[in-house]
């Protein structure tokens, strides 16, 4: 019976089978290739959407704020009253606050950051590079709103009791610096969230100029140290300039990041909408006026005013991120 | 050599050269002393408030004691949600970049856009949601907390599937279609399997950087006082009652909230060390 039936096959119909089996390998092709397309498909759908994120963010900030633009105009821009009760409202202390707190953060942040990568790429022992840098790379990992808790119960009455009146008494005498350095010590102001800013881009700063120090060839800094140059002159005179391109974009990455930064300066910056010539008195930042006062927001115009102020920290932030992308892209190929 | 040493412009290079030194050791020990005080304040505070009604009471109106038992549960509700929502997304459109657009120009805008997203300040992604969810729908919810939390993970995860899959070398997708398969079971057969514990870093980083997260959470979950699954109505989050708890001037409160920055931090930093020992792992050999 069997081999009655294994013999049919085979008489029947060599043809035939091959038949079915070329349409059934037709059929199996066809099948991946729409498998193929459609994934295909999907992850192109997938990158046009994060284009498309970007171009929503942007849609939806400047449709929210047109109510603000249209009753204020420019001088939105330029006016510093606040005033939710009489619906007039100004961008300028906000704005101020940003740019003053994200000032001190780097005015401290870049040298220091730049000092600890020199040591961690020149100095540093090779089996202590790692941890340190794992580190000092844990101070980016951790959240927002502890630096901002952290900053309002121990950093800010620390300062308030011990640093602010120093410098107030400092700098009485002196013209210009007292009038930076001035008023009652408040503890929560501007200075403060500008120190706890740097604390937070060190780590950024750090972490790209490592990564660019590390990509100097050898050979630059072994014929520098050759020539008898020491370690301080090897960094200053042969890394720095040959990076230069790429430590600012770092900076500017970090400054992306200082200008944005939300919780940690809405606890200490004191929510004082006021243009100061002091640092120690209290300010606001954009993003703090956002996250303090949106849901309490009553009314078309307050609420679009506050979007109003998301739509200009954001087109700062992206002109300065691009920048920052631009230029570590630049030191990107040359060394690659 | 004796002449060297007397030269005062070489003693003044090797003063320089050593304050420097000390100079770049001193600002890497302040960098590491802000960790170690952060730490350690955050361990003080948050350890002295940590019970177990921490963990089965929810949060309690002011001047009784209580815990955070719905603040927990809506922070991994949403997070959740976040990463369901964000990491095919991320997955799938860093695929693209990296297997099918490697060079195209919409791989470089995208790339480039992304980079910016990956910066982009998080408040502005709650003003976004705010605008297209919480606005029409006239109310806060719990849904547009988890997709504003997704609009910061799909970056993250964007970026490491990139860069996890351009390490995957070549000769192992050519050896893949020599033997006939096609592109797409390539990549998920061949690439995927060889980047997987990148792609699992880039998953887990996307999870420590949205759970410290507070100012998207703001005005799309809102917060609750009571326990609350429900995705249509506000939904209280960890991040979120903190910074309400700590502005407030009642004890019991700001205690909770240093508890839940602990509960917080400690999350976020082991997710960030599992995350580096993968990738870690896989280099070394």
């Amino acid at each position: 019976m069997r081999e009655g039936k294994v013999s049919e096959v085979t008489l029947n119909g060599a043809g035939l089978q091959q038949r079915a089996e070329a349409t059934s390998r037709a059929g199996v092709l066809r099948r991946l290739r729409t498998t193929d397309f459609v994934f295909y498909s999907m992850t192109r759908g997938a990158a046009i959407l994060v284009l498309l994120l970007l171009s929503g963010v942007i849609i939806s900030l400047i449709h929210g704020s047109l109510p603000a633009l249209d009753a204020f105009g420019l001088s939105f821009l330029s006016t510093e009253v606040w005033n939710p009760v009489t619906e007039k409202f100004g961008a300028l202390a906000p704005i101020y606050g940003t740019l003053v707190t994200s000032f001190i953060a780097m005015l401290i942040a870049v040298p220091v950051g730049l000092m600890v990568a020199f040591f961690l790429t020149e100095l540093c022992p090779m089996s202590l590079r790692r941890p340190i840098g794992i580190a000092i790379e844990l101070l980016a990992g951790i959240p927002s709103i502890i630096y901002g808790i952290w900053g309002l119960f121990v950093f800010a009455p620390f300062l308030q009791k011990y640093v602010q009146p120093v410098l107030i008494d400092a700098f009485a005498d002196v013209p210009l610096l007292n009038a930076l350095f001035a008023g009652p010590p408040y503890g929560i102001g501007m200075l403060t969230a500008g120190l706890i800013l740097a604390v937070m881009v060190l780590p950024f700063i750090t972490s790209i100029s490592r990564d660019v120090f590390d990509a100097v060839p050898v050979v630059l800094k072994e014929a520098a140290y050759g020539v008898g140059c020491t370690t301080w002159e090897v960094f200053r005179h042969v890394i720095l300039p040959h990076t230069r391109v790429g430590v600012i974009g770092g900076f500017m990455l970090g400054l992306g990041r200082a200008l944005g930064e939300t919780m940690a300066v809405t606890f200490v910056i004191g929510n004082a909408h006021k243009v100061s010539s002091s640092i120690l008195a209290p300010g606001t930042t954009i993003s703090a006026s956002i996250a303090n006062e949106f849901t309490e927001a009553v009314g078309d115009l307050y609420t679009s005013s506050l979007i109003a102020l998301g739509l200009i920290l954001f087109v700062i932030t992206f002109i300065v991120l691009a920048i920052a992308r631009y230029m570590l892209l630049r030191i990107q190929q040359r060394v690659g | 050599m004796a002449i060297a040493h007397d030269n005062p412009l070489y003693s003044r290079r090797r003063r320089s050269n050593a304050i420097a030194k000390g100079l770049a050791l001193a600002a890497t020990l302040f960098g590491l002393g802000w960790l170690v005080l952060i730490l350690a304040v955050l361990l003080y505070e948050g350890f002295s408030g940590v019970s177990l009604s921490v963990f089965t009471e929810n949060t309690p109106p002011p001047g009784s004691a209580g815990g955070l038992l719905n603040a927990i549960a809506g922070s991994l509700v949403i997070t959740v949600l976040a990463v369901a929502i964000g990491t095919p997304i991320g997955i799938l459109a860093g695929t693209y970049l990296a297997e099918y657009g490697r060079h195209s120009k919409l791989s470089s805008i995208v790339r480039f856009i992304n980079d910016i997203l990956l910066s982009a300040p998080s408040i502005v992604v709650g003003l976004f949601i705010y605008e297209i969810m919480v606005a029409p729908m006239g109310h806060f919810s719990g849904w547009a907390g988890a997709v504003a939390l997704a609009v910061i993970v799909i970056p993250v995860v964007v970026r490491t599937t990139e860069d996890m899959l351009t390490l995957v070398p070549d000769t192992l997708r050519e050896a893949a279609a020599s033997i006939g398969l096609p592109r797409a079971h390539m990549i998920v057969r061949i690439a995927y399997r060889a980047a997987s514990a990148g792609i699992v870093t880039g998953i887990l980083l996307a999870v420590a950087r949205v759970s410290g997260e507070t100012a998207p959470l703001l005005f799309t979950a809102l917060n609750n006082q009571f326990f609350s699954l429900n995705l249509n109505a506000p939904m209280p989050s960890l991040p979120v009652v903190i910074f309400q708890f700590a502005l407030s001037p009642y004890e019991e409160w700001q205690k909770l909230a240093w508890t839940g920055a602990l509960l917080i931090t400690v999350t976020v930093l082991a997710l960030s060390i599992i995350a580096r020992s993968l990738t870690a792992a896989r280099k070394s050999p």
